[in-house]
C-alpha cells in the first residue's frame, strides 16, 4: 500500500516534471517541481513585493489571528446564549440565515471602502468567514445538552448565568471545539481570498503581485506556503479536539 | 396552523433591523450614506441595474453569466469527484495510488488557485471555471469516498450473497447507500462553488455579479455594492433549494430534517 502511494506521488511529480522539462508546456506556465522549490527557498530569505516569504506569511497570520479570535469571542458566547434563550434564538436565526447566503468574500468591497487596504479590511473578510461555524457549533452543542443536566441544575436553583458558564458551556465544549476548528479552516480561506483583492502585505499579495509579474515560481511558492500553513492549523486544531474528546470519554 | 411565535419574533426583528437602517440613514444621518447606503439608495441602485445596466450589463446578464459559470464548474467537478470517490473509497489500491496527490491538493484554498489560473488561462471564463472545478472538486471527492466507507457491510455482504452483478451493485447498492453523503458533499460543493466566482470575478472579470462588486467597489458606490451582495445572496439561496430539491427526489425514503 506504501509502495502504492508512494508511485503516486512520483508519478504525480513526474508527470510534472516531465511535462515542463520537455517543453511541451511553456515553462512560463508550468515551472519543473525543482524550480518552485528553489523559489521558494529564494523566498525564504529574499524580499518580494517587499518582504520576504516568512514575513508575509507572518503579516497574513497575524490578521489572520484577530479575525479569527474576534469570531470565536462573538460567536461561541453568542452560540450559548441563543441555545439557552429561545427568544434570542428566534430574533437572531433569520437574520443570520439571511446573510449567511452571501459569500464571505462578497463583503470585500465594503471592507475596501471602510477600511481602504487597512488590517480592518482583512479582519472583517476573516469574521465573517470563521464566524458561522462558531456561532452554529455552540449553538448546537448548548441546544442539544442532555437534558438531565439542565433538570438538575434547575432543581438546585441555579442562575441562567451559572447554569450556562457550568452547565452549558462544559457539555458543549467538543461541539465548539469542532467549530472552532471549522472556522479556523474557513478564516484562513477567507484571508486568502481576501488579500488577493485588497492588500498591501501578505501571502495573497505575494501571489497577486507574482502574477502580474508573470512569477509562475512565486505564485506557486506562495500556494505551498498557504497549503502548509492551512495544514498545520487544521492538523493542531484536530489534536485539541481529539484531546477534549479523550478527556471526555467520547474518543 | 397558526403563524408561530418563532416565526413572529424573527418576522419583528428583521422589520425592526430595516426600520433601524431607514431610520440611520435617512432621518438622523448617523450613518454617512457614501459609506452605507439608504434603503432608498438600496432601491434606485436595484432599478437601476434592473433596467439600464451596469459595468455593462443589466442585473439579468451578470447574475445568468455567474450562473453559467458556477453551474458549469459544479457540474464538471460532481461528474468527475463523485465517480473518483466512488472508486477511491471502494477499491483500496485506487485510494493508495491517488492519496498522496490529493493530500498535497487538498490544504491549498480554492481561491489560492485563482492567480495561478489566471497566469495560465487569462482573464476569461476558463480561469474562472478552472477554480470552480478545483474548489467544487475535494469536497465531493472526500464525501463520497466517506459516504463509501460508511456504507454498512451488512448491504455489502447481503448483495454479495445474492450475486448481484457489478453494474447492479454499483447502481442499486453502491450509489444509494452512499448517497446521503454524497449530497453532503454537493452541497459543500456548491457553496464553495459559489465563493469561488465571487471572487474570482472580484480579482478581474468582464461580466458577471463580482464585477458588479468590483466596479461598485472602485466607483464608490454602495448601493450598488448592497444590490450586488444581495443579488449573490439570492441566487445562492435559489442554487441550494435546487439542489435539495434534487436531493429529495433523489433519496425519497429519507426523512430529511429542516
Amino acid at each position: 500500500m506504501f509502495l502504492l502511494g508512494a508511485a503516486g506521488l512520483l508519478g504525480f511529480l513526474g508527470l510534472w516534471w516531465g511535462l515542463s522539462a520537455s517543453g511541451l508546456v511553456a515553462k512560463q506556465f508550468l515551472p519543473t517541481p525543482l524550480e518552485v522549490l528553489a523559489r521558494t527557498l529564494y523566498l525564504l530569505t529574499e524580499p518580494f513585493a517587499g518582504a520576504t516569504l516568512p514575513e508575509h506569511l507572518a503579516r497574513s497570520f497575524e490578521r489572520y489571528a484577530y479575525g479569527f479570535m474576534l469570531a470565536a469571542a462573538v460567536g461561541v458566547p453568542l452560540g450559548l446564549l441563543m441555545g439557552w434563550f429561545r427568544w434570542l434564538d428566534d430574533m437572531v436565526t433569520p437574520v443570520f440565515d439571511g446573510l449567511r447566503f452571501i459569500a464571505p468574500i462578497a463583503w470585500v468591497p465594503f471592507a475596501a471602502l471602510w477600511f481602504g487596504t487597512g488590517i480592518g479590511g482583512p479582519i472583517m473578510i476573516i469574521f465573517s468567514g470563521a464566524f458561522p461555524p462558531c456561532l452554529i457549533n455552540a449553538y448546537r452543542g448548548a441546544r442539544f445538552v442532555d437534558r438531565t443536566y439542565i433538570e438538575a441544575a434547575q432543581m438546585l436553583g441555579t442562575g441562567n448565568l451559572r447554569t450556562i458558564l457550568q452547565v452549558l458551556l462544559p457539555a458543549s465544549f467538543p461541539s465548539i471545539v469542532a467549530g472552532l476548528r471549522i472556522g479556523a479552516g474557513l478564516g484562513w480561506q477567507s484571508l486568502v481570498g481576501a488579500e488577493l483583492i485588497v492588500a498591501s502585505a501578505g501571502v495573497g499579495y505575494l501571489m497577486v503581485q507574482g502574477q502580474s509579474n508573470i512569477s509562475t515560481p512565486t505564485v506557486m511558492a506562495g500556494m505551498i506556503a498557504i497549503g502548509l500553513v492551512g495544514l498545520l492549523i487544521d492538523v493542531a486544531l484536530r489534536q485539541v479536539e481529539a484531546f477534549v474528546r479523550r478527556r471526555r470519554g467520547l474518543a | 396552523m397558526g403563524i408561530s411565535r418563532r416565526s413572529m419574533i424573527g418576522a419583528a426583528t428583521i422589520a425592526c433591523l430595516l426600520a433601524l437602517w431607514a431610520v440611520l440613514t435617512m432621518v438622523t444621518g448617523t450613518i454617512d450614506t457614501l459609506r452605507f447606503p439608504s434603503p432608498v439608495q438600496f432601491w434606485q441602485s436595484a432599478k437601476q441595474i434592473m433596467t439600464t445596466g451596469y459595468a455593462d450589463g443589466t442585473l439579468l446578464s451578470h447574475a445568468l453569466h455567474s450562473l453559467e459559470l458556477v453551474v458549469m464548474g459544479f457540474v464538471v467537478a460532481a461528474a468527475f469527484g463523485i465517480p473518483l470517490g466512488l472508486l477511491m473509497g471502494w477499491n483500496r489500491r485506487a485510494e493508495a495510488l491517488i492519496n498522496p496527490v490529493f493530500l498535497l491538493i487538498r490544504p491549498i484554498p480554492p481561491l489560492a488557485w485563482i492567480p495561478l489560473a489566471i497566469l495560465w488561462l487569462g482573464l476569461g471564463d476558463a480561469a474562472k471555471i478552472m477554480v470552480i472545478f478545483f474548489a467544487a472538486f475535494v469536497p465531493s471527492v472526500i464525501n463520497t469516498f466517506t459516504g463509501v466507507r460508511a456504507i454498512e457491510p451488512h448491504l455489502i455482504e447481503a448483495a454479495r450473497m445474492l450475486g448481484t452483478g457489478r453494474w447492479r451493485f454499483t447502481s442499486e447498492v453502491l450509489v444509494p447507500a452512499a448517497a446521503p453523503m454524497i449530497f453532503t458533499g454537493l452541497r459543500l460543493s456548491l457553496q464553495a462553488s459559489w465563493t469561488t466566482l465571487v471572487a474570482a470575478e472580484l480579482v478581474g472579470a468582464l461580466a458577471g455579479l463580482g464585477r458588479v462588486l468590483n466596479v461598485a467597489q472602485q466607483d464608490i458606490y454602495p448601493s450598488m455594492v448592497m444590490v450586488g451582495m444581495a443579488a449573490v445572496g439570492a441566487l445562492g439561496w435559489g442554487t441550494t433549494r435546487v439542489l435539495a430539491a434534487i436531493e429529495s427526489r433523489a433519496m425519497p425514503w429519507l426523512i430529511v430534517r429542516a
